[in-house]
């Protein structure tokens, strides 16, 4: 069992990309599952939502507590919310910023990239709210590993309610452009 | 066709394979995405429906009475307050003999204002004369809706069914749902043909009409051997429904039960949950067992028994409690072992109000479960519940 916390701002669409990540592992071979944290989305405040996904079907149905992953879609979060929380040892922390992992000292694996400007390149989104969750899933599959660029693609491009290939496309960009703060 | 479905998603898929003819509707959450999908359907040209926004719940039934009044295959989806509102009509849903099938996004009742899952909502219905199912799963959610309708429609039931998915944890959650082919759901629905139909001129026949003393309780005799009928019909379609689309399905699902001491019963999606704390606990030698309950009206007592014979404890996990009493569940299980020296039915009241059920959750449950196969415990058990919050009357 492979557990994905996604951290984000009402209204940047962090449920969507937990249930595109879903939907790619399962295009990937993998059981998974997908929610939002439970509750009244207001836009701009923080939210959360999970993936899991597992070579079994998924039975459990309680909240993800400890994430082998973290997805922060919005950098202002790391000032907010402890985004660490709960997260496994030797698990991966991935940011949207445009610093670079080694500005981090969280005591996890760092992978960092600037979806914003990428999503912006690609037209996703205005500079004062730009569609990030796309992107982020292309740096997703470049740090973990276990869900290929193509499948992500695929999903984003069966999910996108618009603009399928530009998404698409940003979550490719993203993929190459990832720095994975393990790797020197 | 395997795909990813939110409950909800599930749902609709439902009604639109079930080639629902009406769906009356107010939207609520967690259940906006059934109506709201049903509308592209409709408006796409997926699915030959009338689609009917109206005014308020209260509305919406009535509008499905109607409609099934003539003859139409009717589908509808609520929760909640919004069930709780139709409350009077599924009463003459029920007493008009229409098999209705109703989607339930399982939600709390205020007060205080709380979105989230429990099953407080169609238990408050339990009493109305409608079938109800509770679902584990997507898949469940599915597959139960198909059934209630050829459930429902059988001549020797004829009654409505409400077919419950968890807020949230189902009705917002996605996973792997395999979409039943339409010519094989077809097949195993085939056509509404009711009775009577409603302005059928060659036929005329009297709707709703005066049920005098005279005549009332036959009325009530007529339903009750409806539902016990429908007991046996339900098996009739589950059994059907394995042989064509492979997924079994019963009143209660057994699993560990064989050589367990302590049986669980659940209802709705903890059941996961429960299994895989009970997978845990056995891998240390515990004796568990898992009674899922699918069927909680008509209520299945016989299997209950027979499943229950012999076991020395029984955790009964209700979510959703009877101010006065305990849980609902609970009480069922109680009053159909009556009369029976074991085995000992403790309750546990969990979850209400969208609080997370664990594996912490059945770690307690299980604690006091145990003490429960030596001495005596407390018969109704709040678990996770801030007691010393509520004793300083913060909480009054």
């Amino acid at each position: 069992m492979f557990e994905i916390r996604f951290h984000g701002r009402g209204g940047q669409g962090a449920v969507t990309a937990a249930n595109i990540l879903a939907m790619a592992a399962f295009k990937e071979g993998y059981y998974a599952q997908s929610f939002p944290f439970f509750g009244v989305e207001r836009r701009g405040a923080p939210v959360q939502a999970f993936t899991r996904l597992d070579e079994k079907p998924i039975d459990v149905r309680m909240n993800v507590y400890s994430p082998d992953a973290v997805i922060v879609l919005d950098p202002f979060l790391l000032d907010v919310v402890n985004v660490t929380e709960g997260l496994k040892e030797g698990g991966t922390i991935v940011i949207n910023t445009s610093k670079k992992p080694s500005d981090y000292d969280f005591g996890y694996k760092v992978a960092t990239v600037d979806a914003t400007s990428i999503a912006l390149a690609h037209k996703l989104g205005s500079s004062a709210s730009p569609i990030v969750n796309t992107a982020i899933l292309g740096a997703y599959s470049k740090a973990i590993k276990n869900v290929g660029i193509d499948n992500i693609m695929l999903a984003i491009k069966e999910r996108a309610p618009a603009k399928k290939e530009e998404n698409a496309m940003a979550a490719r960009e993203a993929y190459e452009k990832t720095i994975l703060g393990w790797e020197k | 066709m395997k795909t990813m479905l939110r409950g909800n998603e599930s749902v609709a898929y439902a009604f639109k394979l079930a080639r629902i003819d009406v769906f009356p509707m107010f939207p609520i959450t967690p259940s906006t995405l059934v109506p709201e999908m049903i509308s592209k359907f409709v408006a796409n040209g997926e699915l030959d429906a009338e689609f009917i926004p109206l005014d308020s719940e209260h509305s919406a039934i009535s509008a499905a009475i109607g409609a099934s009044l003539k003859g139409a295959r009717v589908g509808t989806a609520t929760a909640s307050q919004g069930l709780a509102l139709m409350h009077e009509i599924l009463f003459i849903a029920s007493g008009m003999r229409l098999p209705i099938v109703m989607g339930i996004g399982n939600r709390a009742l205020s007060a205080p204002i709380n979105i989230w899952c429990d099953h407080q909502d169609t238990i408050a219905q339990r009493d109305t004369g409608w079938l109800q199912f509770y679902a584990e799963s997507n898949q469940e959610g599915l597959d139960l809706i198909l059934m209630a309708f050829k459930i429902s429609e059988d001549k020797r039931v004829l009654l409505p069914s409400m077919v419950g998915l968890d807020a949230f944890v189902l009705t917002h959650t996605m996973e792997p749902v395999d979409i039943p082919e339409q010519s094989k759901v077809d097949e195993f629905l085939g056509e509404f043909k009711p009775n009577y139909r409603i302005l059928d001129t060659k036929n005329p026949a009297t709707f709703g009409a005066f049920g005098s003393p005279r005549h009332y309780m036959e009325f009530k005799y007529a339903q009750h051997l409806a539902m016990q009928a429908a007991s046996h019909v339900i098996d009739e379609v589950f059994e059907e429904f394995e042989r064509k689309f492979g997924r079994k399905y019963s009143k209660i699902t057994e699993e560990f039960t064989e050589d367990a001491d302590i049986v669980f019963i659940t209802m709705g999606s903890c059941t996961g949950t429960a299994r895989e704390f009970i997978k845990m606990k056995r891998k240390e030698g515990k004796k568990i067992g898992l009674i899922k309950l699918t069927v909680f009206r008509p209520f299945p007592k016989d299997e209950l028994r027979k499943a229950l014979k012999g076991k020395k404890v029984v955790a009964v996990v209700d979510r959703n409690f009877s101010p006065g009493f305990g849980g609902a569940v609970y009480g069922e299980v109680l009053a159909t072992m009556y009369g029976r020296d074991e085995p000992k039915i403790i309750d546990f009241i969990v979850g209400l109000g969208g609080r997370d059920i664990t594996f912490d959750t059945f770690e307690k449950i299980l604690e006091i479960t145990e003490k429960g196969l030596e001495g005596s415990v407390e018969e109704i058990n709040w678990i996770e519940v801030d007691k010393e919050a509520v004793e300083k009357e913060e909480m009054i």
